[in-house]
């Protein structure tokens, strides 16, 4: 073997063009940045702002919730779809045939996430601020800021999994069928108090819930449990996951 | 049955696979195969559709696992990362995603290699020069191909598997695809391509695998497979009736298509003196070797019989 064999390529420049390469794929796909963009922001519209029950709070909670509610979705679709599509093609083969470093894969769509939640999330906060009369410390736009962005980590590897497990055909409907219920039902449509007592209590599982409770922290506006067990249940879905899909892609002899 | 090639004895052996067997849910897919690969040689692996080609692939890939047996490429494992940035693959992929241009793709995946070709000659090579800024959402199935070869070749690999290449082209592109193949032979790069084109495997390959259910029934160069029938075929026209020629002894089989006789015979001299004897007319007579899809056919028959006994 000679030494052109032992060369590595830049690793760095690897995952700088994957990254680009993916994220401007999906803006040019209009199918995906239009819902994903245009659903929390139409939501937070009717219900945070003009159909807004009690104007002095709600915006600002709602604009949160919805926030967390945006943020998952990117996550779950780029991974959960991307890698179904991507895997029912034939495609996603011939990149793991290829010398991709995996992580080129994974860094490039969690890059992809995280753009498209702070777009959403900076979106969302002009909205709040300009039409909502939401009013906050730059302190707090700041933490909120950060904890919606990384927020979307544990979303991204439900998403992963997802993607390597389901099918190409049902993969979109499947992930739907996941994110509306689990937003909901975590009290980001409307706040988690007005939902009845079960299923309250069902939102203790779920990990939006978790997330949001910590952003409402930041404004005072949650149920007042501690920020460790919110930041456990995420990590341990997050653990989970990861589990999952290294599972399922350490596999071979697939499908 | 192991012949060894005639240009490559001399050649360094990049890669050798070891009585590999296969099954998946107690189905054998491949058997006992046994299998070099050298130095800029094109090897072609040719069979039926379902005959395990592209599970042999796959196992050189490293993307399925081995029920039995052994696998080396550069002396690493396959699947693992050095021999990765030596390999370039073309698989059968259904689609690419859409939104991406032909540049963008090859650029990517050029990145993935420390000594990728020349972006210029990547185009020129795999045809796709007037078409570098389409999406790939706009090609059609014969540029996809090309585009899936660019990749495969972008990275300079040292081992190129193309696995059934040419499907979905037309003729041209098929003949340019011939072209560049021949070309990076030409440049020392190994091939190991899957086809069930004869054609393509009779124009390309130093060496030729026949595979059948998974096993290994002939391997060899095109012409030494050929030669292993010695049927000839006879052609020609004639006012008389196909009775009459199939009663010569040394015809085993006669047919007749619009207005030509077609016989075939183990002895074309004998069977041509016995016409001439029998003062049968004949006119425009050809004599030919067998192709090599005669040699398919009746290997592939053989391996019926054999099984069936």
């Amino acid at each position: 073997m000679n030494s052109q064999a032992l060369d590595k390529p830049n690793l760095l420049n690897i995952y700088l063009l994957e990254a680009k390469t993916e994220t401007t794929r999906l803006l040019r796909t209009p199918g995906f940045s239009i819902p994903t963009l245009l659903f929390p922001i139409m939501f937070y519209t009717f219900f945070g702002i003009i159909f807004s029950m009690n104007p002095a709070t709600m915006p600002t909670y709602l604009m949160i919730t919805y926030a967390v509610f945006g943020v998952i979705g990117p996550a779950l679709f780029s991974f959960g779809v991307g890698i179904a599509i991507e895997r029912g093609q034939g495609w996603f083969d011939l990149k793991e045939v290829s010398p991709m470093p995996a992580s080129a894969y994974i860094i490039s769509r969690i890059s992809l996430t995280f753009i498209f939640a702070a777009v959403i999330v900076v979106l969302l906060f002009a909205i709040g601020a300009v039409f909502g009369g939401v009013q906050l410390m730059r302190w707090q736009w700041i933490s909120l800021f950060f904890i919606f962005v990384l927020g979307s980590l544990p979303f991204c590897a439900i998403g992963m999994t997802l993607g390597l497990y389901l099918k190409s055909s049902s993969a979109p409907a499947t992930v739907n069928l996941i994110y509306l219920p689990m937003g909901f039902l975590s009290g980001l449509w409307m706040p988690i108090n007005f939902l009845p007592e079960v299923m309250q209590q069902f939102a203790n599982i779920l990990p939006p819930y978790h997330l949001a409770q910590l952003a409402l922290k930041i404004t005072n506006m949650d149920l007042g449990f501690p920020v460790v067990l919110h930041l456990s249940v995420l990590a341990v879905y997050a653990l989970l996951f990861i589990v999952l899909a290294l599972k399922s892609y350490n596999k071979k002899d697939k499908q | 049955m192991s012949t060894h090639p005639r240009n490559t004895t001399s050649r360094q052996c990049i890669g050798k696979i070891t009585q590999v067997c296969k099954s998946f849910n107690d189905k054998q897919v491949l058997s006992n195969i046994d299998l070099a690969l050298y130095q800029g040689e094109v090897l072609a692996v040719l069979g039926p559709n379902g005959a395990g080609k592209t599970t042999l692939i796959n196992t050189m890939l490293g993307k399925i696992s081995l029920s039995k047996g052994e696998i080396s490429l550069f002396g690493h494992e396959p699947g693992s990362m050095p021999v990765k940035r030596q390999i370039g693959a073309m698989l059968q992929v259904a689609g690419l995603p859409d939104m991406s241009t032909i540049k963008e793709h090859i650029q990517l995946f050029q990145a993935y290699y420390a000594n990728p070709m020349d972006y210029n000659k990547v185009l020129e090579i795999a045809g796709l020069k007037e078409i570098e800024n389409q999406y790939s959402k706009n090609l059609s199935g014969g540029q996809k191909q090309r585009l899936l070869f660019a990749l495969a070749i972008c990275g300079n690999p040292k081992l190129l598997f193309l696995d059934e290449p040419s499907v979905g082209m037309d003729i041209t592109a098929r003949k340019s695809l011939w072209r560049a193949i021949e070309m990076l032979r030409a440049q020392g790069t190994s091939i190991l391509l899957t086809t069930h084109y004869l054609e393509e495997a009779d124009q390309l390959s130093d060496r030729i695998v026949m595979i059948n259910r998974g096993r290994i029934v002939r391997e060899g160069t095109s012409d030494e497979i050929k030669s292993q029938i010695n049927t000839k075929k006879i052609r020609f026209k004639s006012p008389v009736d196909i009775q009459s020629l199939l009663a010569l002894e040394s015809v085993d089989k006669a047919s007749k298509t619009s207005n030509y006789y077609e016989l075939e015979s183990k002895c074309a001299e004998k069977t041509l003196s016995e016409i001439i004897g029998k003062q049968i007319i004949i006119e425009d007579l050809t004599v030919t070797g067998a192709a090599l899809e005669d040699a398919f056919e009746l290997i592939n028959g053989q391996e019926k019989i054999t099984e069936a006994a």
